[in-house]
């Protein structure tokens, strides 16, 4: 395990996304709220990177800022040195919220990205099927996905996402509806997957559990204003699955992951408190 | 994880309908027959069935039936397009919809059957004013429920479009228009309630037309029977056209 204080800008080694000085604030009622505060990260290609840190410490806002969804903040997000204005094609965007199409087949879903593309409707489908097999949904082409579990209509936007062949898949907590064991077994999936395309991910969560599972290293960010507060390298064999979860060095990386963000949950949870009764007190 | 089941209880719901419909009316018959019912006020429901004969040969019901169908299918497809495109134009520009909106709901509730002579002066003696008053009458909730249904567009699927880089017209075509059908087809099955009452009130009230001026015929002639057994011929058309909007509904939406 190696525990690094993180310097202003990652030094890494061709990193195909870099996110330099980020601050964002947001005007409240209150006054102006500051969500980040010079966030700065770099995702090497092909890496598994995770942002994990308490709610509140601006992690949603990251992933927007990331997708181009999120205007109106400071620094720069840059893809192979090309700033990000908004939207990039070179990102898949993964969402916390449930979000296939429910008027259109699992078939249907996953050709989404390819249709907007102009892609031939026998190639997009060929295309569509091939990711649909790799999620692991083969079979279900033609449900809709009021038919399907949380779980598969998950899957099936990982496989809309892939299938729009992205250089960076963004998730934003994709799993966080999800119960304890279909998560273990979805991120088992992802790591199949990760591995299989040796796809550049950036992870946003709040479930240590799985990002140590699933990452090659880990950023871990302090309660509000969200900072950089260090980067972990998990240093686990891989190829990995949801047993690695039983090693003892797994463990290891949990407890040292739980003790750096003890202290901002804490604060976090302290401060919410702190504005509940304010807000009970009244004017 | 688990698919969800479909439960299809197969006629089960239309029959037990039925027998619903059965049972209201042979409960109204023992009713008349025991004399708590004015019989000069509510015919037998038997006598009405038993007119249904004299009605369909001698009243000429088929041609009268069609032409308020024709009515009907005329107006809806003028509430669609209008209502749609007015409700579409109304979520994007927000200024219009707040001057507007609020006089739009009133006048869904206002009665525009009153309004058939102003109706007549404009358009004569016609279908053309039939049609136009069920226009006029089923537009208001199709113009609310548009601009509901793209309003409650969820915007997590809106942050899918803009990840995909679609244009403002994929946008609409690809995500919000199908992801407010739902809540369009419930204006549009208001607005034919709507129009279909309005359209056989006009024709009523005009005496001119299909269904409403045979209605008309019959109860000032005082033939009751004739008179249900009429209003029967549109409770026919509304469930028709019911029908059709649900077959619709269930084949764009899913």
């Amino acid at each position: 395990m190696s525990v690094l204080p993180l310097p202003k800008a990652q030094a890494a080694a061709d990193p195909i996304l870099a996110v330099d000085d980020i601050v964002m604030e947001f005007p409240t009622p209150d006054g102006v709220v500051k969500a980040l505060d010079h966030v700065s990260l770099s995702v090497r290609a092909g890496e598994f990177l995770s942002v994990i840190g308490p709610s509140g410490c601006g992690k949603s806002t990251l992933f927007n800022i990331v997708g181009g969804l999120q205007r109106g903040y400071q620094g720069r997000v840059s893809i192979g040195g090309e700033a990000v204005e908004g939207p990039h094609p070179a990102i898949g965007m993964v969402f916390q919220e449930e979000s296939t199409f429910p008027w259109r087949t699992v078939l249907q879903n996953v050709e989404f990205p390819l249709e907007i593309s102009g892609v031939a409707k026998a190639r997009r489908q060929e295309m569509a099927r091939r990711f649909i097999a790799m999620v692991g949904l083969g079979g279900f082409e033609n449900r809709y996905p009021a038919e399907l579990s949380g779980g598969m209509k998950q899957r099936v936007a990982i496989a809309r996402t892939l299938a729009f062949e992205p250089k960076i898949l963004l998730m934003d907590e994709p799993f966080a509806s999800l119960d304890e064991q279909t998560r273990l077994l979805l991120g088992d999936k992802v790591l199949q997957i990760q591995q299989e395309l040796q796809q550049t991910t950036l992870l946003i969560t709040h479930n240590i559990t799985e990002a140590v599972q699933l990452s090659d290293r880990i950023l871990v960010m302090t309660y509000r204003p969200g900072r950089v507060k260090r980067i972990l390298d998990i240093d686990l064999p891989r190829p990995r699955t949801s047993e690695t979860i039983g090693s003892e060095a797994f463990g290891r990386f949990v407890a040292q992951l739980w003790s750096d963000l003890r202290d901002e949950a804490t604060r976090g949870m302290d401060e919410q408190q702190e504005l509940m009764r304010n807000a009970g007190r009244g004017p | 994880m688990t698919s969800r089941l479909r439960i299809d209880d197969g006629p089960l719901p239309a029959l037990m309908g039925l027998a619903g419909i059965a049972a209201l009316l042979l409960l109204i018959e023992g009713l008349i027959s025991v004399g708590l019912l004015n019989p000069f006020i509510v015919p037998k429901p038997s006598q009405v069935i038993g007119s249904f004969y004299r009605v369909v040969v001698e009243e000429n019901v088929l041609e009268r039936f069609v032409l308020t169908i024709k009515e009907c299918l005329f107006a809806v497809a003028l509430v669609t397009i209008v209502g749609v495109s007015i409700g579409v134009l109304l979520h994007r520009v927000s200024l219009l919809r707040q001057a507007t909106e609020t006089w739009v709901a009133a006048f869904a509730s206002a009665p525009v059957v009153l309004m058939y002579p102003l109706f007549l002066v404009m358009f004569g003696r016609s279908a053309l004013t039939i049609v136009m008053m069920g226009f006029a009458a089923g537009l208001p909730p199709v113009i609310l429920k548009t601009i509901e249904g793209l309003s409650s567009t969820r915007r997590v699927l809106l942050a899918v479009g803009q990840s995909f880089k679609l244009t403002p017209r994929q946008m609409f075509w690809k995500i919000q228009l199908p992801s407010s059908l739902p809540a369009i087809f419930v204006g549009l099955k208001l607005g034919l309630i709507f129009a279909l009452i309005n359209i056989v009130g006009v024709e009523f009230l005009i005496n001119f037309g299909g269904l409403g001026q045979l209605i008309n015929d019959l109860a000032e002639r005082y033939d009751l029977p004739g008179t249900y057994a009429a209003i029967s011929f549109v409770v026919v058309v509304s469930v028709g056209f019911f029908m059709i909007a649900e077959r619709a509904e269930r084949w764009l939406i899913r």
